[in-house]
């Protein structure tokens, strides 16, 4: 078990390209740290650095008390889990779980020991004697893990482990990782595209983009107060609303009304146009809002589309505002497939109702919106300007 | 099923008359090697039978090949000298070949295109056009008439061929293997060795056979490139045979040395060939 710090870390490629731009992170022993962001935010890149499957062009890495940017993956004591699980294939599972202790030189009664233990843990004792071709999904992803564990290493690495499952499979794994994590109390670095579960794995999380880190912390932290455009329009799902608002004095105007801003008024001075974002579940039937009604601001909307889950449902309404256009958002809009969809643009929102709301496509709907939920951004650089809520502080 | 027994039926003849069609000429050598010398050319008249079976099967063609034990024996020196030159050729060939297609399947260097090209091209060259410049070479290196004077030149025209078919195996392995295995305290060597290798054992297999068969089929070079036993392969020295008298050729003999010659080749595929077409399907490797 030990810490692992990154310090300025770069990954720089001959042609220039910057992977990863100096990145700081410090986890802590036994922590279990995801990394998220979307496809090329140079997150797997991090993690190979830290594994030494890649080389480090600048800045200092350092395990337990140890600089490790010369050493081989081999010293470095950290164990890896691969995207595609990389078992070995004509090796049967107890071979490829024996395997690191092989090479590490351990005796066969060690092996054995540790190998059955390691079986007994992840419910693998059946299928010892198989090769990886005839076993299915999950339980390869298993084989994976548990060649991991017998090393007992100082460090997890996992790269997007579940992504090859299917969802119900991958909601059941996730489970079982974290669980793993916490019986073994091994530091963990994890990193994922899926923000679900970022927010259902992780102690801390780590977004990032384009090679540059954005924001670490609790996911509740992340959730309730993201720094920019960016981690608030990543985290969460449905995503964050954004539309075009503009303050003028103590107010700020929304497509659908204006609002009266007290202690919530958006940093900086004067009037000008802010993004204002707001979360689906900051909405609510107006008609189910009890004696809450007095804080948000009710209004009408025509609904496009009801999605309904059983447990609740989400009304997608247009509004006039102007296209809200950031890089930010364009990222977020390609890693979600997005961007050539033609309506499923910035000026759609998604409200998440309770599911005895009566909303239905076509017809207008009396909505009502938690006004103390409002986040905001400025449209240049996405930075958040929200003021800094009493219910956000521990 | 009547319509699927009447395929079966149908595609079995066909079989049954593409394999005579190709076996014949062997099958007629095995027959030729059988028969007592002085019967093997029947005039006018015998029966078919008897001109393609033969009527005294005699063991005769074999036993002149190995009288007179290593030294006056036309055949053992020169298969002493096949098999080691070929099994040479191949051990240097493979180990060299897995080196250069790991390098050029793994990594991107500078004059990787042109080396891939240069292997290509030299495959494609003529042999016989470089037979009249070894010889005088390698007579004034003192080369000629020794094993390194043959395993030199099959180097040369087999190694691309093992190169390319090596490089499309390691293509097909994952990356993620060598790395997994370095993550799990191997070194890259130990990697290649315990990871890769047995991986590619179906191409590394295919290769070496290709080589093999190469090496000891051989006659352009074996022909023009020794003069004595010292180094003189099979094939070309069948062309030495000598016959009873100067007027009889020594066609039961020649037959025995060819059918002995092909046995080797037979059972090295018989052993390996279901590496080998394994190795051609291969899809065995999915990570």
């Amino acid at each position: 078990m030990a810490e692992i710090v990154l310090n300025g870390l770069t990954k720089r490629y001959p042609d220039g390209f910057e992977a990863v731009k100096d990145m700081d992170l410090e986890i802590e022993d036994g922590e279990f740290m995801i990394l998220v962001g979307p496809s090329g935010c140079g997150k797997s890149t991090a993690l190979r650095m830290i594994a030494g499957l890649e080389d480090i062009s600048e800045g200092e890495l350092r395990i337990g008390d140890d600089v490790v940017n010369q050493l081989a993956p081999k010293d470095r004591d950290i164990a890896m889990v691969f995207q595609n699980y990389a078992l070995y294939p004509h090796m049967t599972v107890r071979e490829n779980m024996a395997f690191p202790l092989k090479l590490a030189g351990a005796d066969q009664e060690e092996i054995d020991s540790k190998v059955n233990e390691a079986a007994q843990i992840l419910d693998l004792e059946p299928h010892l004697d198989r090769k990886p071709a005839n076993l299915s999904g999950g339980q390869r992803q298993r084989v994976a893990m548990g060649r991991a564990i017998v090393r007992d290493p100082r460090a997890f690495l996992m790269d997007e482990p579940l992504s090859n499952l299917d969802a119900k499979l991958r909601v059941q794994m996730r489970t079982e990782v974290s669980r793993l994590q916490q019986d073994l109390g091994t530091t963990t670095v994890y990193v994922t595209h899926d923000q679900t579960e970022a927010m259902t794995l992780g102690d801390r999380v780590a977004v990032m983009r384009a090679g540059v880190l954005q924001q670490v912390g609790a996911p509740a932290d992340l959730y309730n107060t993201p720094v920019n455009l960016f981690v608030a329009g990543f985290i969460g799902s449905p995503a964050m609303n954004f539309m075009t608002g503009k303050v003028q004095g103590d107010t700020v105007s929304l497509p659908f009304g204006e609002v009266r801003l007290g202690e919530q008024a958006p940093q900086g001075d004067g009037d000008r146009p802010l993004v204002v974002g707001i979360r689906p579940e900051s909405f609510e039937d107006a008609s189910l809002v009890g004696e809450g009604a007095a804080d948000g601001l009710t209004f009408k909307a025509t609904i496009d589309l009801v999605e309904s889950m059983g447990s609740e449902k989400y009304a997608y309404f247009s509004v006039e505002s102007e296209a809200v256009k950031s890089d930010e958002l364009e990222e977020l809009a390609r890693d979600a497939g997005m961007d050539d969809v033609p309506g499923g643009g910035s000026d759609q929102i998604v409200a998440r109702l309770d599911a005895a709301s009566e909303a239905s496509r076509g017809k207008e709907a009396e909505l009502w919106v938690d006004t103390s939920k409002l986040h905001f951004f400025d449209p240049e650089s996405g930075k958040s300007l929200t003021a800094k809520r009493k219910s956000d502080e521990p | 099923m009547k319509a699927g027994t009447r395929e079966y039926a149908l595609s079995s003849i066909g079989l049954l008359l593409v394999l005579a069609f190709a076996m014949i000429p062997v099958l007629w050598i095995v027959m030729v090697s059988l028969k007592d010398p002085a019967t093997i050319t029947t005039g006018p008249g015998a029966s078919f039978k008897d001109a393609f079976f033969g009527t005294d099967l005699t063991f005769e063609n074999y036993e002149s090949l190995f009288t007179g034990g290593i030294d006056a024996s036309p055949f053992i020196k020169p298969l002493i000298n096949s098999i080691m030159i070929a099994l040479i050729t191949t051990v240097i060939a493979i180990l060299l070949a897995s080196f250069a297609a790991y390098a050029i399947a793994r990594l991107n260097f500078p004059g990787k295109a042109l080396i891939l090209a240069g292997a290509l091209a030299i495959a494609m060259f003529p042999p016989i056009s470089t037979v009249g410049p070894l010889f005088d070479m390698w007579r004034a290196l003192g080369l000629y008439d020794t094993y390194p004077g043959l395993i030199i030149p099959y180097l040369t025209f087999s190694l691309p061929l093992a190169i390319y078919t090596l490089v499309a195996f390691f293509r097909e392995i994952p990356w993620d293997l060598e790395q997994a295995a370095q993550v799990d305290g191997a070194t890259q060597f130990q990697a290649f060795r315990k990871v890769i290798v047995p991986l590619a054992a179906p191409g590394v297999f295919t290769a070496a056979i290709l080589v093999f068969i190469f090496a000891w089929n051989d006659f352009l070079f074996a022909i023009s490139l020794t003069s004595s036993d010292a180094s003189r392969t099979v094939p070309a020295a069948l062309a030495f045979f000598q016959g009873d008298s100067q007027f009889t050729q020594p066609t039961g003999s020649i037959a025995a040395a060819a059918v002995v010659v092909t046995i080797p080749i037979i059972i090295f595929v018989l052993i390996f060939q279901r590496r080998i077409v394994a190795g051609l399907t291969a899809g065995a490797v999915k990570g």
